[in-house]
């Protein structure tokens, strides 16, 4: 076990637990265009640090149920017909700011906010891993078990009720997935980038995907990459290791898209 | 025996009534499809059928075990969705690959397989949604629309496929469709849908009666006659090779 002691390689092994989980989600995420229900999901996490430290939980269950929470709200919302965009954009804010608001009600405890804000993955201990790896199976195992009725579900709902799947409970399902994925993914990103960590990965992956499973193993493959390239471009410019991540992510999705596009040109 | 029979249903969307006590039965081995205005609830009685509505009052039984294959009226595949065709008919569960040649080969897309399904005209679309339906090996065939986008000799052709399929596998067809001497020519019975059962029974009675005179006029008496004609002429050249 001497090789967890090395404080960098649990910070590898958390990033890329996060993305594991990460990638098939965020597959769905893109598909579904549910980019901004994550958002929502992900800043209502900080309003869960807030009630877990007042409380006195673990910071992992109060993330939890805050954004299962959120998530299940919006979920509700989404069939009922709201202007969508608008309405998650007033969540996702409103969601954050109550956080913050939250965060300063508290006395005596001392919270280093950014840790939360943009993850502090240096920092992550054994139980931090044990957890992240726990949710990231969890959340594995819920997509393998579904992952032909989510499919039917995502392509048309009509599609999934004439084969007796009833698209709802798939839905539930997604919303159940992503706020496990926020709470594993809140100490190494930080609210505010788990919706990166989600998104880029997947989109980075289309070009090169003929089917929806080779597009989430590519997501994974991308995702880890980014954790292993931001890791290293932190230590070497001594920049904060989070956002660093996103970075190369982000970098990764210009190639390919890049290269998307000379594909095309080239093949006329 | 009947695989579906409702009675008295009523179905309310967003508060406005869209069906009022409606019987409907279909049987085994029937073609029946159901014609009416825009917004006169076929699509709806459809999705009832299928578990995708609930009504707010009547009953719906379907047939124990009863398999439904289910050609929907659009199906919009976002472009980020990476889909082979061949995937494509792996939904909801996998299907050996003979079994999904064979069915690509009924439905007349036989070459598409390696194809995206992004990538198709509207023609090989439905016929992948065709295909991917009689995997299952349906009691029920349900088919909205499904000649929405393509030409009239492309429906044609479609609507001819879907006999050629009812006589091989001798599941029941239930289609929606707005071009009326085409699918009407071709069903044993017709309903003639307007928020309620206005008239229903065989096509020349149906095309024959007030109610739907009241609704479609008389101008497609000539078309459904001169379908007839082109009905028989195919089966004659078919007996003829």
């Amino acid at each position: 076990m001497s090789l967890l002691d090395d404080f960098l390689v649990r910070a590898a092994l958390a990033g890329i637990g996060v993305v594991l989980a990460a990638a098939p989600l965020g597959c769905f995420v893109v598909w579904r265009r549910m980019a901004y229900f994550g958002d929502a999901t992900a800043h209502a996490a900080i309003l869960g640090v807030a009630l877990a430290l007042a409380f006195q939980v673990s910071v992992f269950s109060g993330v939890l149920v805050v954004s299962l929470l959120m998530a299940v709200t919006v979920s509700g919302l989404t069939n009922r017909g709201y202007a969508m965009d608008t309405l998650l954009g007033v969540l996702a804010h409103s969601a954050l700011a109550f956080g913050l608001v939250a965060v300063s009600f508290l006395q005596g405890v001392r919270v280093d906010l950014m840790a939360y804000l943009f993850g502090d993955i240096l920092a992550v201990g054994r139980l931090d891993l044990a957890v992240i790896w726990g949710g990231a199976v969890l959340v594995l195992g819920l997509f393998w078990w579904r992952w032909s009725a989510l499919l039917t579900a995502t392509l048309n709902p009509d599609l999934a009720y004439a084969a007796g799947i009833d698209p709802r409970r798939e839905q539930l399902a997604l919303t159940l997935a992503l706020a496990l994925v926020v709470a594993v993914a809140i100490k190494v990103v930080g609210a505010l980038l788990i919706a990166a960590m989600l998104i880029i990965p997947a989109a980075t992956a289309r070009p090169f995907a003929a089917t929806p499973e080779r597009m989430a193993f590519a997501a994974a493959a991308i995702g880890a990459l980014s954790v292993l390239g931001g890791l290293q471009a932190s230590l070497f410019w001594d920049t904060p290791t989070g956002p660093s991540i996103v970075c190369v992510a982000a970098l990764l999705f210009a190639l390919s898209s890049g290269a998307q596009v000379v594909v095309h040109r080239l093949r006329g | 025996m009947s695989l579906v029979k409702i009675s008295g249903l009523t179905v309310r969307l967003g508060g406005a009534v869209v069906l009022r006590d409606v019987d409907f039965s279909i049987d085994a081995g029937e073609i029946v499809t159901v014609v009416g205005p825009n917004g006169s609830g076929k699509s709806t009685l459809l999705r009832v059928i299928i578990g995708a509505l609930r009504p707010e009052a009547g009953k719906v039984a379907r047939a124990g075990g009863l398999r439904i294959g289910y050609v929907p009226q659009t199906l919009h595949i976002d472009p980020t969705l990476p889909m082979t065709v061949r995937r494509f008919l792996d939904l909801p569960g996998r299907v050996p690959d003979t079994a999904a040649a064979a069915a690509l080969e009924e439905a007349g897309a036989g070459a598409l397989a390696g194809r995206q399904m992004t990538r198709l005209s509207g023609g090989q679309f439905q016929r992948v949604l065709l295909a991917r339906a009689l995997l299952s090996r349906p009691d029920l065939l349900i088919l909205d629309e499904a000649t929405q986008g393509l030409d009239q000799p492309g429906s044609a052709a479609f609507y001819r496929k879907i006999a050629e399929v009812r006589d091989k596998l001798g599941c029941a067809v239930l289609m929606v469709s707005h071009e009326l001497h085409v699918v009407m020519a071709a069903s044993d019975r017709v309903i003639c849908l307007n928020g309620h059962v206005c008239c229903e029974g065989e096509p020349e009675h149906v095309a024959s009666a007030p109610e739907y005179r009241a609704l479609f006029g008389t101008g497609t008496q000539g078309a459904l006659a001169l379908y007839r004609h082109e009905h028989t002429h195919r089966h004659d050249t078919e007996a003829a090779e």
